[in-house]
Formats: C-alpha cells, structure tokens, sequence
C-alpha cells in the first residue's frame, strides 16, 4: 500500500517516546508497514503494542499454564473463562486489575474496575451473579492509605451496587511495598447456557458493525499506556487518563445485550475495554480473520471536535461493539433505544484484513490487522531467580509475650482483623442467593433456585511470593482450592491476576516466572485449570516494586447448598480436630513479622500431593454430613483459625497444650500448609478418626468446643468477647481516625 | 393476588422481589415497563422495587417520580389500592408526593449493607398483618439514602396517626440512636399515608423469605398481603 495519509502533529522520537514506544518498537513499525505511520497510527500501535493489551513480557510464559479440563468451554484468550457446571449450564468468569486508575483517582478508578470485569462476563452472554475482589494497599501508617482505602471501597460499592451485583468476598491487605502502588483487583461471574457462549470473532464480509451503548468521550485517552508505565511523584498529574465509570449505563447495557442475545440477533460481540474502540475492532476482525473498515462520523460522541486519534483512544466506558444478524438489526436497533442506548453502525466487514479508520472524508489509518495483534513484540525478558532464604527453627525465635497475649494482638492487627467495615458497604446480598456472606473461607452463592452453588474466594500470600515465588505460587492456588474445599465445594477452575513490578528488571522478572512455575505446578496437581486472566506488571513507584502479588480467584461447585459447611462453632462440647502435618513453620508468619518484627525465612513449602489427599477428604466429610465447622488454616496459624471459629459461633473452646516436641508459640501460630479444623459431633467422631486414618490422613484431636473462651491448658484463658471486640474494632477505629 | 412490579432502568431488585412474591402469593407477578401508561387490569398490589433508577443521579427517586407510569400508580393510590416501595422504591413515592418526608444520605455518609432488626408498631395495617405488635423481625438493609427525614410537624403526625410501621431497634426490640443505623427521624424505617395504603420502607423483606437460606422474617410482610387481600374479596 502505498497510501498517504494526513500527518498531524509530524512524527518525532519524542513524540514517539511520549507513546511509551520504545525505539527498536518502533522501527518494528517502520518495517512492518513500510512507511512512516499517521498521528493516528501511532495512538493505534501504541494502544496495541503496550504491555497491558500485548503481553509483550508475559506471553512465552504464560503459554505453559494448565488450561484444560474436560469441563473447561472456554480457556484464556477470550473476554472470559467458561467452565461447564452441568445441566446445561456454565459458569463465566475472569478477574483484572485497575491498579494504576485506582492510585490516582481511588474511586473511579476502582469503580471502572468494576464496571470493565462485568462487562467482560456479560459480553458472553452470561448475566453476573457475584463480584469479589482483592485489594492491597500501602502501610496504615502511610498518609495516602486512609484516603485511598476509602475512595477504592466506596468505588467497588459505588458501581457493584448500583449495578445489582452481589459483592461476596475478597481478600484486603496492608503493605508498606504497596505505598505508591495500590491493587485493586476485581473477579466477576456469571451464569449462561453452555450452549449460548458469545464469542469476539466476527464472521461474514461485509458484516455492519454496530457501536452500542454510552458516547464516546475524551475521558481515558491512553489509559492503557499509562497502565504500563511506572509512578513517579508526578503521577497524579495522570488523573486525566482515568475514566469515569457510569454503573447505570452499564446495567442498561447488560439488559439490552442479554435481551438481544436471547433474540439471536448477535454474531460476534466485544466491550470497548482497554485501548477501546481499537482494540475492540481489531481483536473482532483478526479472530474472525477479516478487515475491519471504520467510519468514525457515525461513532456517538459526547462532546464536539473529537480527532480520530482521539475517538481511537477514548477509554470511555459501558460501550460494545458487536456484529449482528443483518435481517436482526432493526430489531436489536428497537431494543437498545428501548433501553435509552445509543446505537449505531460504524463499520463493516471486509475481506481485506485491513484495519482502516476513515473520519472526516480521510483515511486516518490502514493498517495491516492481524499484525497488530500478532506480531506485537514478544520480550524474553532476562530473569533471575530470588535467592533461597533459610529455613528458620522455631527454637530459634524467641516468643516476645505469651500465648494469650499474642492472639488478641494478632486477632485485632490490621492483617488479621475483621474486613466487616469494608465488605458492609458492599451489597452482599442483592439477587437472594447470598447463601455465605463475606467473611467465611469462600462465599457461596446458590444458582438460581438451587440446589446448586457455587463456591468463590480470592487468595494469595505475597509475603510468601517475595520470599519465595516459586512456593508462593504454589501456595496461593493451594489455599484457594483449600477455601473451596472448607465450604464444602470440588475446586473447578481458576483466573489469575498477576500483579508485579517492573519486568525490565531480571528480579522482578525472575519473580514472575518463579511465581508462574507454581502456580502451574499446583494448578496441575490439583486438576484446577486456568481459564482467564490479566497481567497487571510495571507496579513500581520510584524503583521500588510491589510485593509479587498473583492474586487467584477461584471457582467451586457445591451440588446441594444445604449441605455446604461454614468455620463457625456449631455446639458445646464437640470434638475439635486438626487436619494435617504440624511442624510449626514460623518463617513468613504473620506472628514473625507482626509480633516479632522480622520478615524473615522461607516461607512454608506446599506439599501438593498432601494438600490434595487432606482436602478430598475434609470434601468427603462434609458431604457425609459428619462434621459440624470446618476452616482452613492460613495467615496466623491455629491460633487465629480457633479464635475465628469461636467468634463467628459465640463458643468458646478447652485446648490441650502443644505437644511437647514443638515449642508452644510456634504450635499456635505457625503457618503450615495443608491444614484444616473440624468439629465433630460425639456420634461421628470414631468413624471420623477411623476413615482419616485409613486414608493416611493426619488427624490430632486438640480440644472440645465449649464455654466462652479459648482456654489453652497452662495459659491465661481469651474470652470470646474480648477476641471479637478486637477483631471488629481495629478497622472501623483506623478509619475513623482513632487510635 | 396479582402484583405488578413497576420496572423502571436502573431498578436492580425486580428479580428478588418476583421471586418472594411468587414464593409467597403463588402467583408470578406483572412486571410493569415504566413508560407504560396503565397497569394491568386486576392489580391488587403494585411494587416500586429497589435498585438505582435512572442511576440516582438526581436525588434518587426524582427522576422515576415522574414516569409515565406513575400518573397510573397515583389514580390506584387514590383508588385504594395497595402500593408497597422498598429502598428505592420509598424513595420513588417520596419524591412522587405519595409519601410524606424525603430520604437523604445515612448519617454516616456511607453505604451501608446488613441485616438490622426492625420493630413492627402495629400489627392492623395490610402491610403489618402478618406480624404481632411490638414482634421484632430480622431483616437485611443495602442503602446510601435511607436517612428519612421530615419536618417535626410531619413526624408528629405520623406517630399521632400511627403511621410508622417500621422501626429500627436492637435485637429485643429497644429502638435507641445505638440501633438507628442510617440516623432517621424516630427511628423510622417505614411509612404510610394517611389513609394507609401506600407503604415505604428502606429494609429488604423480599431477601429473607427462604427458610433453605436462612432467615425467613421478611415473609410476614407479604402473607400478611395476601391474608388482607383474601379477606377483602
């Protein structure tokens, strides 16, 4: 093609650097095209080719993740993961960060958030039925966090709620690492027919390509690019890159496209995310092999005078772009003006696959479609792996105070204490099928009208990740299928969000391959595939990296919600039974940093065969209805899973001491992998210790529920309400300022 | 009893309220587009749901206020017929002059998610009927707005009158600033007119009627309607 296209402002290094393309990127341009790009051009590749739409740095290694199962319809790759639930029915879902929006502008920042990962599970024709999300935020004592945590939470609610979905669970910490550099990672799901999946590919020449929902507006003009970038202390100048989210514009268009899909009035359908009306068009004619022809005079606008580059660019939100059924259209047409929506066609089909944007008379940008996705630059970045840190004895750390006084310290620490301020604001219950509220080990929420439900967490222990990626890995998708297991649910598939720091960096690199290689690992031996995901990389503000963070969302099935378990006490006087291998591995503890200042050691090693062995088991009890509570252990140990037992029953517990080879402190509050604690009723409890022994399942009776403390033989005894009464006041105190 | 649910955009709990009245009435209700101009013909009980009409972009309820379908609702207040808002849907028959008072923000400026318990004042109303006087029930919030508030004259009124209906209190019934979760005027969490047709209330009943998912207290509300209606014909 030898066209020539109107070129303004004039194509230099600077600007070209401006667009985050780096120089040898760009002449990949140069070759690809065989001239000098347009001004619009430009934007386009820059959207294209920046690492949060090209997983330039990610891609060779995210090919080796597990992806399939018998039940997996649909791996990554597409708007979202689809798992088969059976009688007909699927689950959609996908989790994606807004880490850098919700930095600089907390509340539409994690609003859009939202709002984007709803329309990815809608768009495939599933209606969502649950949000959960994954925040991690700077030191308490930081001055950004109180603001930040409050825009960010008030953000979820703002969009979640108006929009009419049940926010059920998540995961909140607090790290200096996280200072500069908040996450905000949010997981929606949904429900469809297996059978009525809607795909991005279009299909047929000369196909109108329809532009539904909100005007296009100079709002989130390239947000994606930014998202690529690290801070610096001028990033709030960026503020202007963030979009604004409309979450009532959202449920419209959710109604309208579910009402069209039922129409069969849709071919191929894809939400203007990240990089918008470019990314959208050309991920819709390269999966469906055709051109793509754009004729931006017909895009809806919100306001006068937009350029192409601009109208290319807008990240403005609650917009889709569909091909539909040409004998279809009017009727789709008369639905979506039903719903207030704009409506227009944009574009066509053509059997060129060439991108080609026309505004004003003028051809903007031809440009080669495939390619642009296709040969986006693939990085093998360099990368090294985190140096082994050494296994810590328990008899080599000293325990700074007693038993009891460690607990109520932790049980009301900004790590460990209720999240009941944050998930209050959330509308956890909307729609009715809310059967486990936030604050158990999953949420479950039924489907429809039962009896089935779903089981859905959110976990990762980024302490572990620094210290270890590799084990870390393992051990975050571990204790997500551990928290299924613990509601009673059989682990089904997985979406990761992988939130690191700078990949030019071969550290951070390193952490993301270690991280990877256990998440793979894990993901394998506990037959937990992954079906989506986000890359979320560049989380760094002046050099300085976040904590590796892959937050894993994961999703369960529980046949019979009647009969799913939760971690409060049930009765007096029942048997309390720990599940698993106890050595008492204080390294990465949250007693060893918390309690004894030290971020120190290797973190605990998950055995994955003996994970699976425990969990099937555990799975196994509670659908033969012969345990009364269970709950995993994680973050705090023993200790902090019996006091959260005891609080969410209003029972307390009469504890034996520590063995005697483990020293107490460590007994109490290591961090063991593998673990989890039941309560069995008299009646069960011989066949219990019976059937766990015959499957070489390590079980130790350690206590009987009862009274109104946790009484530890030998230590002072905790009242239950004196636990609570820290656990629910750390947060709404720090928040409020107090303290 | 045949209820129409009124639908207008932005409504989200349209699906949970046909689910209890369906459970509860036997009978799949009307769901009533809100630029419709009637309502269908037989309607004993017509059901401004909750949600974010119009995204509350105005001061919530505004906007619906003054749907086309709502000069319908208006002539089947007059007519006597039972009307029932919830959250939203108060806020609508505020704003629609259907209700006295206006719901502003909570008092603590935050939305606020939970399940609160209620004190029923009366148990001969319609909308009460299912309950006993002085019964505390357990039901859930999901507000930014639920903050009711009137005049002194007009809250005088509506305690002379015996026009509140429901009220925030503690588990055992003390209503205390303590248990007034979003700060109303007395407490209040729902209202009727005066000749006692129309009802608005902030709390959710429609999300507790399942025995399979736990509480089931918001029942009362709706076999109390469908008690009154049955008695009626």
């Amino acid at each position: 093609m030898s066209t020539t296209l109107r070129n303004e402002p004039a194509i230099t290094p600077e600007l070209v650097a401006a667009h985050g393309l780096k120089p040898d990127e760009y002449q990949r341009i140069l070759d690809l095209i065989g001239r000098e790009p347009s001004f619009t051009e430009l934007g386009i590749f820059s959207a294209m080719w920046n690492e949060h739409c090209s997983y330039k740095s990610s891609r060779i290694h995210l090919r080796g993740l597990p992806t399939k199962a018998p039940w997996v319809i649909q791996g990554p790759g597409e708007n979202a993961g689809v798992i088969d639930i059976g009688d007909g029915q699927a689950v959609v879902f996908k989790m994606e960060s807004h880490n850098h929006p919700s930095f600089i502008e907390p509340y539409q920042g994690a609003a859009t958030g939202v709002g984007g990962i709803l329309r990815d599970v809608f768009t495939m024709g599933a209606r969502p039925i649950a949000c959960l999300n994954a925040l991690s935020f700077g030191a308490p004592e930081h001055p950004k966090t109180r603001h930040l945590v409050s825009g960010v939470v008030a953000g979820v609610g703002g969009y979640g709620n108006s929009f009419g979905v049940p926010t059920v669970g998540g995961q909140v910490r607090f790290h200096s690492r996280y200072d500069g550099n908040i996450l905000v990672n949010a997981m929606a799901v949904g429900l469809a027919d297996a059978d009525k999946i809607f795909y991005a590919a279009a299909s047929g020449v000369d196909m109108p390509i329809v532009y539904l929902g909100s005007k296009t507006g100079r709002d989130g003009i390239h947000g994606a690019t930014m998202a690529s970038a690290e801070f610096d202390d001028d990033s709030d100048e960026k503020r202007p890159t963030v979009q604004v989210g409309d979450p009532f514009a959202e449920k419209l268009l959710l109604e309208a496209c579910l009402e069209i899909m039922a129409k069969g009035c849709v071919v191929a359908i894809q939400d203007m995310g990240a990089a918008g009306l470019t990314c959208s068009a050309v991920e819709m004619g390269a999966k469906g092999d055709l051109g793509v022809d754009l004729d931006l005079d017909a895009v809806p606008t919100r306001e006068r005078g937009m350029s192409a580059y601009e109208m290319m660019l807008s990240e403005s939100q609650e917009r889709m772009l569909m091909v539909l059924k040409p004998e279809k259209e009017q009727e789709a047409e008369a639905i979506f003006r039903k719903w207030g929506l704009d409506f227009a066609i944009v574009g066509r089909t053509t059997p060129s696959k060439r991108f080609v944007v026309r505004h004003g008379g003028d051809v903007m940008a031809d440009l080669p479609i495939k390619e642009l996705g296709d040969e986006a630059p693939v990085y093998h970045r360099p990368h090294v792996a985190s140096p082994a840190l050494p296994v810590l004895h328990a008899r080599d750390i000293k325990a700074p105070m007693p038993v009891a006084d460690a607990l109520e310290k932790l049980i009301g620490s900004p790590e460990l204490c209720s999240r009941r301020w944050v998930w209050e604001q959330y509308d956890h219950v909307i729609g009715g099928n809310t059967v486990q509220r936030p604050g158990g080990d999953a949420a479950v929420v039924r489907i429809e009208d039962g009896p089935k439900a779903l089981a859905l967490t959110v976990d990762v222990t980024p302490r572990y990740c620094e210290a270890d990626p590799f084990e870390g890995g393992k051990q975050a998708v571990a204790e997500a299928w551990r928290n299924i297991t613990a509601v009673g649910g059989k682990p089904l598939a997985v979406t990761d969000n992988l939130n690191f720091g700078n990949p030019e960096r071969p550290e951070i690199m390193g952490q993301f391959v270690g991280c990877l290689r256990g998440i793979s690992d894990a993901c394998v031996a506990l037959d937990f595939p992954i079906v989506s995901g986000n890359v979320s990389l560049y989380n760094e503000t002046n050099g300085r990296g976040i904590l590796p963070t892959p937050s894993i969302g994961g999703v369960g099935l529980i046949d019979d919600f009647t009969q799913a378990a939760t971690l409060a006490f049930k009765a007096e006087n029942e048997a309390i039974l720990l599940i698993g291998e106890t050595q008492g591995w204080l390294g990465q503890s949250v007693y060893l940093r918390d309690l004894c200042g030290r971020e120190e050691g290797a973190p605990p090693p998950v055995d994955l065969a003996a994970e699976r062995r425990h969990g099937d088991a555990v799975r196994g009890m509670i659908r033969g209805g012969v345990v009364s509570a269970v709950h995993d252990l994680s973050d705090g140990g023993l200790a902090v899973a019996l006091a959260e037992m005891a609080m969410a029953g209003t029972i307390g517990a009469v504890l034996d001491a520590a063995p005697a080879e483990i020293v107490p402190h460590a007994w109490w509050f290591g961090e063991d992998q593998g673990r989890y604690l039941v309560t069995v009723p008299d009646a069960h409890l011989l066949g219990v210790l019976t059937k766990l022994k015959a499957v070489e399942v390590p079980v130790r009776q350690i206590g009987k529920t009862g009274g109104d403390a946790l009484a530890i033989a030998g230590e002072r005894p905790v009242a239950v309400a004196e636990l609570k009464a820290r656990f629910e006041s750390w947060l709404p105190d720090y928040m409020a300022g107090k303290g | 009893m045949n209820s129409a649910i009124l639908v207008f955009p932005g409504i989200n709990r349209e699906r949970d309220m046909a689910r209890a009245l369906t459970l509860i009435t036997g009978h799949a209700p009307a769901m009533v587009w809100h630029a419709e101009t009637e309502l269908p013909p037989g309607t004993d009980l017509v059901v401004l749901p909750g949600g974010f009409s119009y995204g509350d972009y105005l001061r919530c309820g505004a906007i619906a206020a003054r749907a086309p379908v709502m000069d319908a609702v208006h002539r089947f207040a007059e007519g006597g017929g039972l009307v029932l808002g919830v959250c939203n849907g108060f806020q609508i028959l505020c704003e629609a002059g259907l209700l006295p008072g206006v719901l502003m923000r909570n008092a603590g400026l935050k939305f606020i998610c939970r399940d609160v318990h209620l004190r029923v004042e009366r148990s001969d109303t319609p909308f009460t009927r299912g309950y006993n006087a002085g019964q505390v029930i357990r039901v859930p919030v999901a507000h930014g707005e639920g903050n009711f508030v009137a005049d002194d004259d007009t809250v005088r009124r509506l305690e002379g009158e015996g026009r509140v209906l429901y009220r925030y209190c503690s588990a055992t019934g003390e209503v205390a600033d303590d248990h007034n979760i979003n700060g109303a005027a007395a407490s209040i969490a729902g209202i009727v007119n005066a000749r006692g047709n129309v009802l608005g209330m902030m709390p959710h009943p429609e999300n507790h009627v399942e025995a399979v998912m736990g509480p089931t207290d918001g029942r009362g509300l709706f076999a109390g309607l469908v008690d009154h209606l049955g008695r009626a014909a």
